[in-house]
């Protein structure tokens, strides 16, 4: 077991290593020291990044420099869209999409003769005939990193590390120094509020379950991200778990429970590994057991591997699905603090909730509130994903504009193709349009705009993206993922789902859109929980957005994006084709027919649609209209 | 801590107790708030949104919702109607609506709350979900096609039974009630007590009809039919056209049965006091020999198929007595078969029962003899007045009749046999005083009455022996009684289990009393109430001073427990799956 | 359906593994409150689906009605009660997939393996499924096959990324 002064040890011992990976230009010195950083996360793992690391290990020994460079596999650096990525500090040269094979030029050029490997460089940081340094670049510079700190900095797999970036200190100065309520009255005045959706503030949350007399408590870490598009919660729990381990202890100290849970996504094997590891390295180094820290304070976590269910975000649900039982909300009150897992009371916080905690103890509650907007302090982080340049995880200050985090931060849409829209809180949000680009990106506003934060999600949609598609995308999904349990939600959505579907198959009628806007009403008002309170918000959204989309598709039976199947059909621009008969071939209902060397025609009525022509045309000869 | 709170429904204060919810407090008031997935005791999960009510900006379901001090509850606004009216018109566009022939039409809680929310189109409509039909079970018949999904049967089967044969399964629209992997009702750990179709609030759970097979036998004219009326019964049939709760029916009832063509007219009573002799005469022996010990009844078919499913390896405490209307079945087809001259493969054996697990019950291969099944046919109470009803027999201004003899003549201890406890009082009346040769000065053992879950009585017989009875009802009590004896921590000779709580008279054959109903009036207590009435009017109260009896046992039988009644009158039980 | 086949010594005792090894999962469970799913990620990781009979194990193991387990199983997407093909396609349907065009690959790949969203192939070879987020945002639109996972698709890559598990 680990006392605060060998926390400091190691602290002292493990310090240089983290010097090492700061910018500081060329490096300097008789060592000459490098390290260089390799995403892990699962986009860049996906591309192979375990490969690269082994190659660079490789050629760092053949050229027998291992003592003047590190090689680190780091938590996600957050611009997936250029992955593999790798990091050389200390200059922050940024290398983009590196493949196996450039490897033995990386290593010779920059590690061994220090001179940058110039083809795999990000392009962003080309400026002139200088270099930047990444965190200059446009995508780097407005982001304030708190719940993704350490990401990308640490090897997530080493306990010390992370104690040498200032770990497990927070634990230290709240069980030494700080009483339950200091803790609490901390979290409150800081205005954290919770990541995952709803936006309670988390100190009061913590309050309700502390100020309940009952034995035995639990605190719970929602790790079940299941908002299609969002993924910081994984980046965290894969870059930076012991920052999860470490807040859940927190609270637990300040709500007087013994016990955590976290319930986390079976589909993140990457998150699950490093998360069990994370708390095996907790345990033996007793920050967490029957006597943490030799404090006397017990806590213990166990993991929980989620199913499959996005409605087991919802607290109840979660809770329920942790007992052993079908993931079904049920009503609150009771609220889970005063009546939550097994009838006792519980606090759910998610994760990235948790990974601000530790910052907030240690920088204190005027730092954190001193960041974002009047009713909504600190960070956010978001997954800019769809149709934008740099899709990724970004953390930025709340009361920023989308514009700024869209076309700054995100470098605009791709392709020089239009902005249409921004969907924002998945499937629980709604979408916005230009017109809403200047808006700050807080709570309230998103609210009352008709879309909400959600746990992050923003998706950027440009011309080609077909917003009754879009609705009807996300209806698909929460249709599946209700739980079956109450009526307006069970059956509601489904009915919704099915006017949009004949909708976008130009069945619909003017009647279908008044049901649509009046049934959604009845969804959000007569919901049991928050998965069906939110359902309809896409398509509330669109309608008000997007009225005369959805009217083209009723009145003039068109998709002017040319998305919805049936309302769309292929043509052959007979000045493109070249007649290499490859549609025809291709074409798996014989509707395409033709002379070699001469143009081909499709078939209308025999067409299925399926855009296979489309698709493996070389010449662009076959068009949608 | 307060114990009562202030609320506010409607604009009107009023106090209730902690711990009271907004649809009780506001059923109090008479303010009525419609429900359809509530039904007190047994499920209270909130989920068909239709008894909502607004509390500040939001819409609460009401049956969960507990008072809370200074609560402002709004029952009647523009906002909870409407949502209330949505919810209704989304199941109904998941329900087969074929209302007219429907068996709950007219007594359908989706349809009562969808005619008081003054619903006349249904807006929104689309892909229905399951329709699956499940004819395999004799006893039950499911239809997903009419299922709302409420969970009520769930929580009869689960919670309450504790049998757990069916569950929700699957998740979102593609939800459904199902059995383990969606296999047969017949296949499954179903004990046919029929109390999911008590819970159910629409026509997705009835009996497995057997009227048109009756019909058939009384219009053969080659056949010889005979029909015997559980005590259950005559308790409740009356309600069926319109009579309260707890009235006696008995004479009517024997007069329309007759008027249905039945050839004789019989009283399961008679099988009831023949069980008495049978199983106190069992108990007895088993006291002396020590075997086999506690002596468990079996007249219940549901708590007897439980056991096979559920505690296999204690079967033998299980009475080896079949129940009172297959030891009738089994004696009008021989006893009263060869005294009347009739070939008893004419003789076709109708049992009305307050039961679905007897239709399940008669099928049963034990319970046949020269394969000849005892009872040929089962139909429930609600099946008995739907032929009524069929026939146009105005029930209500039949004139009293009475059973045929000889085996329509029961005692005042057959009688209750249709209440909890009342075997176990039947048989402790005979066996006091075939041990001790005297007669009881009071013959009501009222410690084994009444409605409490598991019951526990100690008499000492005159030669010093004590038999520790038990009496539970409920096979969720049952269960947990088992579970105490096999920890060693309850021991007994005798205990009497019946499947439902409350006993036949609840039995998953009766009339369906609907939610709101059961919350105003105590069903099984005003029934129950009946049956101890219609005993104390009884001449003969003891088994044993059945005169014709005494005349079965002198003229055929022989002697309790003799090899013929062995034949005729006892059976044995089959292992089964815990699946 | 459930012919009788004759059975070599080797997938019996491979049979009789797999048991031991539900068995020492539900052991090292049956003690912790809530057993029933993670003792279900064991099975579904021991035999790639949940088998009714080990299931029945289970039910009398932790003293559940098999009812019970059949709603909780069925309610989870992750469980399956099916067999699945050598190689499970999942196509991402996240919502920064869809966007850039996923439900055209998982047409394609319909296409190609003649077979529905969530069916197998006759040769079991490929089960196809759409799945949530699978969180590789940045590489849309995504797919894995197996472990493998194929990033920035289109449907005319499909065929060829096929072939490499034909």
């Amino acid at each position: 077991m680990k006392l605060l002064t060998d926390l400091d040890a190691i602290r002292a011992l493990t310090q240089g290593r983290l010097d090492n990976r700061k910018i500081t230009g060329e490096p300097t010195g008789s060592i000459q020291f490098r390290s260089v950083m390799v995403c892990g996360g699962t986009g860049c793992t996906s591309s192979d990044s375990n490969k690269i690391i082994a190659a660079l290990e490789k050629e760092v020994l053949n050229h027998g420099i291992q003592d003047k460079v590190e090689v680190v596999r780091t938590g996600c650096f957050g611009l997936c869209e250029l992955g593999p990525v790798v990091i050389v500090y200390p200059e922050g040269i940024f290398y983009s999409c590196v493949e196996v094979k450039d490897i033995p030029n990386l290593v010779e050029q920059h590690l061994l003769n220090g001179k940058p490997y110039e083809k795999k460089i990000y392009e962003k940081t080309k400026q002139g005939g200088e270099i930047l340094n990444f965190e200059e670049t446009d995508f780097y510079k407005k982001q304030v990193r708190i719940a993704l700190h350490n990401c990308g900095v640490i090897d997530p797999e080493v306990i010390d590390e992370y104690i040498a970036s200032d770990g497990y200190k927070a634990l230290g100065k709240v069980l030494m120094t700080m009483s339950r309520q200091e803790v609490i009255d901390t979290m409150k005045q800081s205005g954290l509020r919770g990541r995952g959706g709803g936006g309670f503030n988390t100190g009061l949350k913590w309050e309700f379950a502390s100020k309940q007399e009952k034995d035995q408590k639990y605190v719970i870490c929602n790790a079940d991200e299941g908002d299609p598009g969002a993924f910081m919660d994984r980046s965290i729990l894969e870059g930076n778990p012991h920052s999860v381990i470490e807040a859940m202890a927190i609270a637990g100290y300040a709500i007087g429970s013994n016990q955590g849970f976290i319930y986390l996504r079976a589909e993140y094997p990457i998150a699950v590994q490093r998360f069990v590891k994370a708390l095996d390295q907790a345990r033996e180094y007793g920050l967490l057991g029957d006597n943490v820290l030799g404090t006397g304070f017990k806590f213990n976590i166990d993991v929980r591997l989620g199913a499959g269910a996005f409605v087991c975000g919802e607290e109840t649900a979660l809770m329920h699905s942790i007992e052993g039982h079908r993931g079904m909300p049920t009503p609150k009150p009771p609220f889970p603090a005063v009546e939550g897992l097994w009838g006792q009371p519980t606090i759910i916080n998610n994760v990235e909730t948790l990974a601000n905690v530790a910052q907030i103890i240690l920088n204190g509650a005027q730092w954190y509130a001193s960041i974002g907007t009047e009713k909504s302090k600190g960070t956010k982080v978001f997954a800019l994903g769809g149709k934008v340049v740099n899709t990724g995880l970004v953390e930025v200050p709340m009361g920023i504009t989308l514009r700024e985090v869209i076309f700054e931060i995100g470098g605009g849409i791709p392709d020089g193709k239009k902005f249409k829209a921004v969907q924002t809180g998945g499937p629980s949000g709604g979408c916005l349009t230009e017109e809403h680009l200047d808006c700050t990106i807080d709570f309230d506003t998103l609210t009352s705009l008709g879309s909400m934060m959600g746990s992050g999600g923003m998706i950027i949609m440009d011309e080609d993206t077909c917003m009754v598609d879009v609705a009807r995308f996300y209806l698909d999904f929460t249709k599946d993922e209700s739980c079956g349990k109450c009526t307006p939600c069970r059956i509601g959505t489904k009915r919704l789902l099915e006017m949009l579907d004949k909708i976008t198959e130009g069945k619909g009628t003017i009647d279908d859109l008044e049901k649509l806007e009046n049934l959604s009403f009845q969804i959000k008002n007569a919901s049991l929980c928050a998965l069906g309170q939110t359902a309809p918000n896409p398509v509330l959204s669109t309608i008000k957005y997007f009225r005369q989309e959805y009217m083209s598709h009723i009145v003039d039976k068109k998709c002017k994006a040319g998305v919805c199947k049936s309302l769309i059909s292929y043509e052959i621009d007979a000045d493109l084709c070249r007649g290499c008969s490859l549609c025809a071939r291709k074409c798996p209902s014989d509707a395409i027919t033709g002379e070699l060397k001469e143009p081909y025609v499709i078939d209308t009525v025999a067409c299925i649609k399926c855009g296979v022509c489309f698709d493996v045309c070389k010449f662009k000869a076959v068009v949608i209209v | 801590m307060l114990n009562t709170i202030n609320i506010m429904i409607d604009g009107i204060e009023t106090k209730v107790a902690k711990g009271t919810t907004v649809l009780e407090a506001a059923r109090d008031l008479d303010i009525h708030i419609p429900s359809l997935c509530y039904l007190k005791g047994v499920n209270h999960s909130s989920s068909c949104r239709v008894c909502v009510v607004e509390v500040g900006p939001r819409l609460i379901a009401s049956c969960t919702l507990k008072a809370e001090e200074g609560m402002k509850i709004q029952t009647n606004t523009k906002k909870v109607r409407e949502a209330r009216k949505t919810s209704v018109e989304l199941l109904l566009s998941d329900h087969d609506r074929e209302c007219l022939s429907c068996s709950r039409s007219g007594g359908c809680e989706l349809q009562t709350v969808s005619n008081d929310l003054n619903i006349r189109t249904v807006t929104y409509v689309g892909e229905k979900s399951s329709q699956e039909k499940d004819y395999t079970s004799p006893s039950i018949f499911r239809d997903a096609s009419k299922c709302i999904l409420c969970g009520r049967c769930v929580g009869a089967c689960g919670t309450m039974q504790t049998v757990g044969a069916i569950n929700f399964a699957k998740r979102g629209f593609d939800t459904v009630i199902s059995t383990a992997f969606g296999r047969p009702l017949e296949e499954s750990t179903c004990v046919n007590c029929g109390q999911c179709i008590m819970a159910c609030p629409v026509g997705a759970l009835t009996e497995h009809e057997n009227i048109n097979d009756v019909w058939n036998a009384l219009e053969n004219a080659s056949k010889y039919v005979v029909v015997q009326t559980a005590p259950a019964v005559r308790v409740a049939l009356g309600e069926e056209f319109g009579l309260p709760v707890g009235t006696r029916v008995t004479g009517k009832m024997v007069a329309a049965l007759r008027k249905l063509g039945f050839d004789k007219v019989f009283d399961t009573n008679f099988g009831a006091d023949l069980t008495i002799m049978e199983e106190g005469t069992e108990l007895i022996s088993r006291i002396t020999s020590g075997q086999n010990l506690p002596l468990m009844t079996s007249c219940c078919p549901g708590w007897v198929k439980f056991m096979e499913h559920n505690f296999p390896d204690r079967l033998d405490n299980l009475s080896t007595c079949k129940s009172p209307h297959e030891m009738e079945g089994a004696m009008v087809k021989s006893y009263f078969a060869k005294k009347m001259g009739i070939d008893p493969k004419n003789i076709v054996v109708v049992s009305i029962m307050p039961c679905t697990a007897k239709k399940f019950e008669g099928s049963r291969e034990e319970l046949s003899n020269e394969s000849m099944q005892d009872v040929d046919w089962v139909l429930t109470t609600r099946e008995l007045a739907a032929m009524i009803k069929e026939a146009g027999i105005d029930f209500v201004n039949l004139k009293g009749e009475t059973f045929d003899s000889p085996i329509g003549e029961g005692s005042g201890a057959a009688v209750i046999f249709g209440a909890t406890g009342g075997v176990a009082e039947a048989a402790l009346r005979t066996v006091f005083e075939i041990t001790s040769g005297k007669d009881l000065e009071t013959i009501e053992y009222t410690a084994v009455r009444g409605m409490d879950g598991i019951k526990e009585n100690v008499i000492e017989l005159p030669n010093g022996q004590k038999i520790r009875t038990a009496v539970v009802h409920g096979l969720g009590n049952a269960r947990k009684l088992m579970e105490a004896m096999e920890r060693g921590e309850k021991a007994y000779e005798f205990i009497e289990v019946m499947a439902c709580v409350g006993g036949c008279i609840t039995g998953g054959g009766q009339p369906i009393v609907d939610a709101r109903t059961s919350e105003r009036i105590d069903i099984k207590a005003e029934r129950a109430k009946a049956i101890y009435t219609e005993d104390e009017a009884q001449t003969v109260r003891k088994s044993h001073k059945n005169p014709y009896i005494t005349a079965l046992y002198e003229e055929f039988l022989g002697t309790p427990n003799s090899h013929l009644a062995h034949e005729l009158l006892h059976t044995h039980y089959v292992k089964r799956s815990k699946f | 359906m459930e012919q009788q086949q004759t059975c070599s010594s080797e997938e019996i005792a491979e049979a009789d593994a797999k048991l031991a090894k539900v068995q020492l999962a539900i052991e090292q469970f049956k003690m912790i409150k809530g057993a029933l799913i993670p003792v279900l990620h064991e099975v579904q990781d021991i035999y790639g689906y949940l088998p009714e009979q080990v299931l029945k194990v289970v039910a009398t193991e932790l003293n559940l009605p098999l009812s019970e387990i059949y709603g909780v199983a069925s309610f989870y997407h992750f469980f399956s009660f099916t067999p699945k093909g050598e190689n499970v396609i999942h196509v991402c349907m996240g919502t920064a997939c869809y966007i850039k065009g996923a439900q055209a690959v998982l047409d394609r790949l319909s296409t190609e393996l003649k077979v529905p969203v969530q069916g197998t192939t006759e040769d079991n070879k490929f089960t196809l499924e759409a799945t949530r987020c699978l969180g590789a945002c940045g590489l849309a639109p995504v797919m894995t096959i197996g472990e493998k996972v194929h990033g920035r698709l289109i449907p005319n890559a499909v065929p060829k990324i096929l072939n490499e598990y034909k």
